[in-house]
């Protein structure tokens, strides 16, 4: 008699550990391709994982085999033109001639890569390890400014609109049964002993008005116990509680003036991209604001941000201030992280520098979490680097980075959020 | 419970537990009419993403974890999302009771057929094949493994998870060549297992240090005797390295240890693939049949039954697209159906091939050629002619030195005895994976290890060796080298490290 289990609800992550440990040994190779990936997708493209590639010979399990040479037989079925002794030629690899016996692969596949998806969480958690958000802690402990109101049990003075009717009911049923047990008790006993003398042939009138005043008596107290007090009353109670607030506005700006070319922009995505990634990590909600600009600023959308050309010259200043405005107007800095991100080549009309610094000491740097500049360019830096570094010795929350080539975005980035960097910089 | 007489079971195609059960009684009778003698069967219902995990543990129901199952797991994901492959219709475990594993989304014809070929045809194979019987011990294989995760993960706990990973790997890659291809091994239960192994630990290291303690005194130095060291040639690599390796700690053998022991388990399913998915398309195909002509299922379910079983002991020709070898299923199935026909009705060909089963019994002549033999000698006894004509097979000689492939026999006259001598020699696992044996240990000078590659036909060893002796290496400790044996006789070194 065979016994039949149904395993079909027991859980089906049997080789979940197999997996990790999986992915565990072959980190450095599948971080790689993770760091490559980046470079493929859209800012705001995270909702997917991402299909990794290992060549096979590395993740390969050596064994003792036999290659091809020598001499062997092998027995092959549906002859249909062959007699004894007939010679043949050799057929090509990968026809179905030939047995799998011989063949050195271990797999019988016999792809070169050995690919495969790994889920969205995985992909975050292997680009972003070790980072840690800036100034996070701050953010959590100073800056509790939304609130949510929830339910929290029950009081006894309120509201009417409040009131909870089968709570109060209940306390009233509870304080009756309370006030009234005992007298109910006596009362009884007492109508029990009027039945008993009523019924007596002897006579007994004094008793029984007596026992009559009583039972009036202990009814009367009965009735006075009132169905409803206040001291029923419940009321639902609602309390407040603080929520870090879950909102961030990631602000990408960039220089599109004509020294600028589409290498360069490009360098500039991709580092949007990490940091867009990296505050979805964190932030519940991010919006992505967009200003380019090269004498005027202006938002843009994600597709013209990175992909027209404009010309002209390059005032800096002009970005922030409409930061500052959009800031102002829409993301009012109690409610929302705000980040900011600046990508240029470092060009700008010298005698705006001196605005871009003000700008930014006395506007954005108080309110913003993180400020990053980066510059993308490969020849000496110019007025506005140095103006920035002066800010950046001052501030916590400012960064400025120097790109010089594509491979060196993703480090950089590392760099920037790094835990221990973090520290390092003062972020408490 | 019982099914009414006449009235024949239902056909689904959903499947239920009552139905299954129904199912169950019905074969379990036929199955007894047959003398099929089985392991209690326990039949689990999972789900497509559950199988795929019981295929990335090498079937069984519990494993210790290794990177390698999670390569196996992802592997067999993509291609299954992919749609390269399907799933196995089921998974059953050499064990007591036999586990059976059948698929939530079969219909209840492929249940029932799936019932009767792993819970019936399998599992009684386990049972009485001389195999199995002498090299697994089903009651304990599921203890066994437990005791083996339970093992690993105390290690990884305390040595750390990249220094298991390193041990495990190295005894890997040595796998294959952990097993006693000829010596029995001793039946041992899992409580035994514990209590022995803290023992074996202490007995072990002092072994291990006593043969390196030894040296040799100065008078044999002067003679030229030299003193071999194993006295003979050891096949076990995995063992010998277990029972000599100088420098590995307690739990690092006993590691060696538990792949050995799996590795030897696996042994005999390697040896019998044909033999028992032949024996189980055979009952399967002989219960359910039974059934209909009792008229126990209805026309629609032997018709669904019979074009999944075609599909499953389908052969393709050589030269067709889909060719991979010989399929298993189909030589197997076919040749059991074979040895029936040759004891039920035997022609004079077959009287003069067979002379033996021609005209026996035909249920004690299959139970006898499934208790007794293994693929190789099992081809070699009752490959009759009439197969070798039905599936047209003919033998192809593929010598290096000459430019072209020699056709070296056909399904004629001439050719049946040495079609059957050289299929048989394909299923031969000696001829199959390279021979290689611990020939020495230099025990009085640099403690190096020497192994021994026979080649068979000239066929050269793969590349591979290279990076399995560095596994060698890590598990021996000191210098280990990998010499060919040339025709002449004389060695040349392939590798050391």
């Amino acid at each position: 008699m065979a016994h039949f289990i149904d395993r079909r609800l027991n859980s089906k992550g049997k080789s979940t550990v197999n997996r990790q440990r999986f992915l565990r040994r072959y980190k450095e190779q599948i971080k790689k391709a993770v760091a490559e990936s980046i470079n493929k997708r859209s800012v705001t493209d995270i909702d997917s994982g991402e299909q990794i590639s290992i060549p096979k010979r590395d993740i390969s399990e050596p064994m003792f085999h036999t290659a091809k040479g020598g001499k062997r037989e092998t027995v092959h079925p549906g002859n249909d033109q062959f007699h004894r002794g007939d010679k043949v030629e050799r057929p090509q690899q990968g026809a179905g001639q030939d047995s799998g016996e011989g063949n050195a692969s271990d797999s019988g596949e016999g792809e070169d890569e050995f690919t495969f998806k790994i889920s969205k969480d995985e992909y975050l958690d292997l680009l972003f390890e070790d980072l840690s958000l800036p100034n996070l802690q701050k953010n959590q402990f100073d800056k509790l400014i939304e609130y949510q109101t929830y339910r929290a049990g029950y009081v006894s003075d309120g509201v009417p609109g409040n009131l909870d009717v089968v709570r109060s009911l209940k306390g009233s049923v509870a304080r009756r049964i309370a006030l009234t047990t005992g007298k109910k008790k006596e009362l009884k006993a007492l109508q029990a002993r009027l039945a008993e003398l009523l019924s007596d042939t002897v006579d007994h009138q004094l008793e029984i008005i007596e026992l009559q005043k009583q039972i009036d008596d202990l009814e009367k107290r009965i009735a006075r116990v009132p169905f409803i007090d206040t001291f029923d009353l419940r009321f639902r109670n609602y309390e407040k509680r603080p929520l870090p607030t879950s909102k961030a506005v990631m602000f990408c700006m960039m220089d599109v003036s004509g020294s600028m070319d589409q290498a360069t922009k490009d360098i500039a995505k991709r580092f949007y991209i990490l940091l867009y990634l990296f505050l979805t990590r964190t932030y519940k909600n991010v919006e992505v604001i967009y200003i380019r600009h090269h004498t005027e600023a202006k938002e843009l959308d994600e597709h013209e941000f990175f992909y027209s050309q404009e010309s002209g010259g390059t005032i800096v200043s002009s970005a922030l201030k409409l930061m500052q405005e959009i800031v102002a107007e829409r993301f009012p800095s109690n409610e929302w992280n705000i980040y900011a991100a600046q990508a240029s080549d470092g060009d700008n009309w010298t005698n705006d520098c001196a605005t871009c610094n003000q700008i930014l000491q006395e506007n954005l740097l108080p309110i913003a979490r993180y400020f990053v500049y980066i510059e993308i360019t490969e020849r000496e830096h110019q007025t506005l680097w140095n103006e920035y570094q002066k800010l950046a010795e001052i501030h916590d929350n400012f960064v400025i980075k120097h790109i010089r080539k594509i491979a060196d975005i993703y480090p950089v980035f590392r760099e920037l959020f790094d835990k221990s960097a973090d520290k390092q910089t003062g972020a408490a | 419970m019982v099914a009414k007489k006449l009235s024949p079971l239902g056909d689904g195609p959903d499947w239920s537990f009552t139905l299954l059960e129904q199912y169950e009684t019905e074969i379990d009778r036929v199955a007894k009419y047959y003398d099929l003698d089985t392991y209690p069967n326990q039949i689990e219902i999972i789900t497509a993403e559950q199988m795929m995990d019981a295929y990335a543990s090498i079937g069984m129901p519990i494993n210790y974890t290794h990177w390698s199952y999670g390569k196996k797991f992802i592997q067999t994901e993509q291609n299954y999302r992919r749609g390269q492959m399907g799933l196995a219709y089921e998974i059953v475990i050499n064990s007591s009771p036999c586990i059976s594993y059948l698929m939530e989304e079969n219909t209840i014809t492929m249940q029932a057929l799936v019932i009767a070929h792993a819970c019936y045809g399998h599992n009684s194979f386990f049972k009485n094949n001389y195999l199995f019987k002498t090299w697994t011990d089903a009651e304990s294989i599921i203890d066994y493994l437990l005791f083996a995760k339970n093992y690993i993960t105390k290690c990884e706990q305390k040595h750390g998870i990249s220094e298991v990973e390193n041990i495990m790997d190295s005894c890997h890659a040595l796998m294959n060549f952990g097993v006693d291809r000829y010596k029995r091994p001793q039946k041992i239960s899992m409580q035994e297992e514990r209590e022995r192994q803290q023992d074996r630990e202490n007995y072990l290291q002092s072994q291990v240090n006593d043969l390196w303690r030894t040296l040799p005194n100065v008078q044999s130095k002067g003679s030229d005797q030299k003193v071999l060291f194993p006295s003979e040639p050891q096949e076990n690599l995995l063992y010998f390295v277990e029972k000599n390796a100088p420098l590995l700690e307690p739990w690092q053998r006993e590691i060696v240890r538990i792949v050995r022991k799996i590795s030897q388990y696996f042994y005999p399913q390697k040896q019998t693939q044909v033999m028992n998915e032949g024996w189980a398309c055979f009952w399967h195909y002989h219960i359910l049949n039974h059934l209909f002509d009792e008229g126990k299922v209805t026309n629609s379910f032997i018709m669904e039954f019979l074009h999944n079983h075609t599909n499953v002991v389908a052969q393709p020709e050589y030269n067709s697209p889909y060719y991979s070898g010989i399929n298993p299923y189909a030589l197997g199935f076919n040749m059991f159906m074979d040895i029936k026909r040759v004891c039920q009705h035997p022609t004079e060909e077959d009287k003069y091939w067979l002379p033996d089963i021609a005209g026996a019994n035909w249920l004690e002549t299959v139970h006898f050629a499934m208790k007794n033999f293994k693929d190789e000698s099992f081809i070699g006894q009752f490959l009759s002619p009439k197969i070798i004509r039905d599936f047209k097979l003919f033998a192809v000689e593929d010598d290096e030195k000459k430019p072209l492939l020699n056709i070296s026999a056909i399904h004629d006259n001439e050719g049946y005895q040495a079609i059957r001598e050289k299929l048989s020699a394909q299923y031969n696992l000696s001829n199959i994976e390279p021979n290689i044996q611990v020939y020495s240990v230099d025990a009085s000078g640099d403690r190096s290890l020497t192994l021994r590659y026979i080649p068979q036909n000239g066929i050269p060893l793969a590349q591979s060796h290279v990076e399995v002796l560095r596994h060698l290496h890590r598990l021996w400790g000191f210098t280990v080298k990998l010499e060919e044996i040339k025709e002449n006789g004389n060695p040349i070194l392939l590798a050391s490290c």
